[in-house]
C-alpha cells in the first residue's frame, strides 16, 4: 500500500514506517509560541525543573496577539516572554514584526517535509509549503520545549481535487469558505486535508497559505499541498537550509477523495456565528456593515492588500464604515508602502494598524459596538470573536471586503474585475 | 485518575461549542488556571450563569466537535478547576482533546449523544451516573444509558500519570 505525504513526513520524524491510525512520538523541526498561549507554556516548562530547552535554534517566540500592549497585564506577559527567550537564547519576533504564521513562512523557518507545531490553532498554515504543521496546547508545548518531541496519532487524509478555473473576482478565500461550508465545522475532525488539482496549482503562495490557514475551521488536524514550481521559487530566497519535497504515492489510501469543478463558484460569505455558515455573496447582498477589517494570518499578505488597493484606488470608503487595514508583517507593510498600496488605502479612508493579530481575536483595536456588523478577511466569526458578543461578524475575501467598504453594505466584488483575468 | 462511579448534574450543550464560547478571548491574559472558572461560558446564550451555578461534580455534556477553534488551554482549565470531573461529548476538537489528556483531565467520546441532546433525551439538570472505567453513563432522571469509548493506551498512560508534565517527569526519572 502506498503512503500519503503525511505518513511519509511522520515516518521520517519518528524513525519507522507508520500508517494512519498509529500512535507515535515524533521529533519536531520547529516549535512556535506567542504572547497569548506562550506564558502558560513557559510556566509549564518551569515545572519540569530543568533549565534548558532541547534546542533553542528550533524554537521561536512571537509577540503578536496583543501588540503594542494594550494594558499593563499584557505588558508583563510580554516581559515574561522576553526574559525567557533571552535566558534560553531563543529567537524572538518583537512587537510590530507581524503575525506569527506570516513570519514563520516569510522568514523561511519551515520547509517542505518539515514537522512544525505551534501554540496556535492556525499553525496549520505552513502545510502550504508541503510541511506537516498544526496547533497544540501550552502543556503540549512545554513537553516539546523539554524533549523536542510530540505524541500524536497519524491522521488519515481527506483529499480534495479542485478542477476548473476561479472566475475573476473569486479568490482562494472564497474557495476555502465554500469548502468549509460543504464539509462543515467538524467535517475533517482528526483528518489531514490535502488540497490538490489545477485550481491549487494555479494559485500563488499567498492564496495557498489562505487555504491551509483555514483547514482548522473544518476541524482538520492539518492542511497541506504538494510542492511545485510555485513552492520552490517561493522558497528560493527564504528557506533556511536544504529540503526535500514529499509526494503522495500513486496508490496512497485516503479517507475520502472529493473532486469538485469550481469554475462557476461565486464569491462566498460566512455569516455569523460559525465559519461553516457559508452562502454565495448574492444571498447577503445589501447587508449593512459598520466596520471592515482587512488583515490577519488568513488575508493580510501583499497580494491581499494589492487587490484591496486596486478596488479602492481613487475612491472613498463609505462615511458609515470604518475600514481597518493590518498588514500581516513588517515586511509586507514596508513593501506595500513602497508599492504605493498603503498610500492608496489611506487616501481612500483606511486606518492602518500595526502588524499583529489585534482586532481578529478582539484583544484590542477595532472592537465593534453592540449590534454592529463587521465584514472581515479573518478566519473566525465566532460569537464575541472580535471582542463583543453582541456584534456580528461576516467573513469574506479582501476583494469583497474592499468593495463593500465603499458602499457600507455587502456587495459582489466581481464588477471590479469584469473583462479582466484573475 | 480515580477509578470510581461519579454522580452529578448535567449541563447540556449542543454541537460545535467553540473555545471563544467556553472561555472568551477577553480573558486570555489570565495565566492562573484557578482563576479561569469564573469566565466559563460567559457568552453562551442560556449558559451565562454556568460559572456562578456550577457545582463540584457537575458534568459537561455536549454534542459533536466540542472545543473547536483556538488552541487555548484556558478552555480546559476553566472547566477542570470548576470541579467538572469529566466532559462527555459525542466528539471533541483535536486540540481540545489533546489539551484535556495532557492535563490528566478525563473526556469521554459518547456515541449518539448529539442526537440524544437534540431529542431531549438528556437535559440540563439531569442526574447522571458515570462509570469512567466502563465508559458507561446512566441518566438517572429519565433512565437512558449511553456508552463512551475508552482512550488509546498512550493517552491513558498520560492521563493516569496526571498529565503530560508528570508523565514526562516519570519517564525521565525511570531512565
Amino acid at each position: 500500500m502506498g503512503r500519503t505525504v503525511i505518513e511519509k513526513i511522520i515516518s521520517k520524524h519518528c524513525g519507522r514506517d507508520v500508517t494512519a491510525g498509529d500512535f507515535v512520538v515524533a521529533e519536531v523541526d520547529l516549535a512556535m509560541s506567542h504572547d497569548s498561549t506562550g506564558p502558560i507554556a513557559v510556566e509549564a516548562f518551569r515545572k519540569y525543573g530543568r533549565g534548558r530547552v532541547w534546542d533553542p535554534s528550533k524554537v521561536l517566540f512571537v509577540l503578536d496577539h496583543a501588540t503594542p500592549s494594550p494594558n499593563e497585564r499584557v505588558s508583563c506577559l510580554h516581559s515574561l516572554l522576553r526574559e525567557f527567550v533571552s535566558e534560553q537564547a531563543i529567537r524572538l519576533y518583537e512587537v510590530g514584526d507581524g503575525v506569527c504564521h506570516q513570519l514563520v513562512v516569510e522568514k523561511g523557518h519551515v520547509r517542505p517535509g518539515d514537522f512544525a507545531v505551534g501554540t496556535d490553532s492556525h499553525t496549520c498554515t505552513y502545510g502550504a509549503l508541503n510541511a506537516l504543521s498544526f496547533g497544540i496546547g501550552s502543556t503540549d508545548m512545554s513537553g516539546v520545549l523539554l524533549t523536542g518531541k510530540l505524541w500524536l496519532k497519524v491522521p488519515e487524509v481527506l483529499k480534495i481535487i479542485y478542477s476548473g478555473r476561479l472566475a475573476p473576482g473569486v479568490f482562494a478565500k472564497d474557495l476555502m469558505l465554500y469548502t468549509i461550508g460543504k464539509i462543515g465545522a467538524a467535517g475533517a475532525d482528526y483528518l489531514a486535508l490535502e488540497f490538490a488539482g489545477e485550481v491549487i496549482r494555479n494559485m500563488e503562495m499567498s492564496d495557498r497559505l489562505t487555504m491551509c490557514n483555514m483547514s482548522i475551521e473544518c476541524g482538520a488536524k492539518a492542511g497541506f499541498m504538494e510542492a511545485d514550481e510555485v513552492t520552490l521559487s517561493w522558497l528560493e530566497e527564504r528557506a533556511q537550509g536544504p529540503f526535500e519535497p514529499v509526494f503522495d504515492d500513486p496508490d496512497a489510501a485516503f479517507s475520502d477523495l472529493y473532486e469538485w469543478d469550481v469554475s462557476g463558484l461565486d464569491p462566498q460569505v460566512a455569516r455569523p456565528h460559525s465559519v461553516d455558515n457559508v452562502v454565495s455573496v448574492g444571498e447577503v447582498l445589501g447587508t449593512k456593515i459598520q466596520q471592515v477589517f482587512i488583515g490577519t494570518c488568513t488575508n493580510g499578505r501583499l497580494d491581499d492588500l494589492r487587490v484591496a488597493a486596486r478596488i479602492l484606488e481613487g475612491r472613498k470608503v463609505s462615511k458609515d464604515v470604518r475600514l481597518l487595514v493590518c498588514p500581516a508583517s513588517r515586511g509586507i507593510m514596508l513593501e506595500s508602502m513602497k508599492e504605493g498600496i498603503l498610500p492608496t488605502l489611506v487616501e481612500a479612508g483606511a486606518t492602518v494598524i500595526p502588524p499583529g493579530c489585534g482586532p481578529c481575536p478582539g484583544t484590542h483595536q477595532g472592537i465593534p459596538s453592540d449590534g454592529e456588523r463587521v465584514l472581515s478577511t479573518a478566519n473566525r466569526n465566532f460569537k464575541g470573536r472580535m471582542g463583543n458578543n453582541r456584534a456580528e461578524i461576516f467573513l469574506a475575501s479582501p476583494a469583497t471586503c474592499a468593495a463593500s467598504a465603499l458602499e457600507g453594505r455587502i456587495v459582489d466584488p466581481r464588477e471590479f474585475f469584469e473583462g479582466k483575468g484573475a | 485518575m480515580e477509578n470510581k462511579v461519579l454522580r452529578g448534574r448535567a449541563w447540556v450543550f449542543g454541537d460545535d461549542i467553540d473555545t471563544d464560547l467556553i472561555y472568551h478571548n477577553k480573558y486570555l491574559a489570565e495565566t492562573d488556571p484557578k482563576k479561569m472558572p469564573q469566565y466559563s461560558f460567559e457568552y453562551l446564550p442560556g449558559k451565562e450563569n454556568f460559572a456562578k451555578e456550577v457545582k463540584e461534580g457537575d458534568f459537561v455534556v455536549a454534542g459533536t466537535n466540542f472545543g473547536c477553534g483556538s488552541s487555548r488551554e484556558h478552555a480546559v482549565y476553566c472547566l477542570k478547576y470548576a470541579g467538572v470531573p469529566v466532559i462527555l461529548a459525542e466528539s471533541f476538537s483535536r486540540i481540545y482533546y489533546r489539551n484535556a489528556i495532557n492535563n490528566g483531565y478525563p473526556v469521554l467520546f459518547v456515541k449518539g449523544l448529539s442526537q440524544a441532546i437534540k431529542d431531549g433525551k438528556i437535559k440540563d439538570g439531569d442526574e447522571l451516573e458515570v462509570d469512567l472505567e466502563k465508559g458507561e453513563i446512566k441518566d438517572l432522571t429519565n433512565g437512558n444509558t449511553f456508552h463512551g469509548d475508552a482512550v488509546a493506551d498512550l493517552e491513558m498512560d498520560i492521563m493516569k500519570a496526571g498529565g503530560l508534565i508528570e508523565y514526562l517527569k516519570e519517564k525521565a526519572a525511570n531512565k
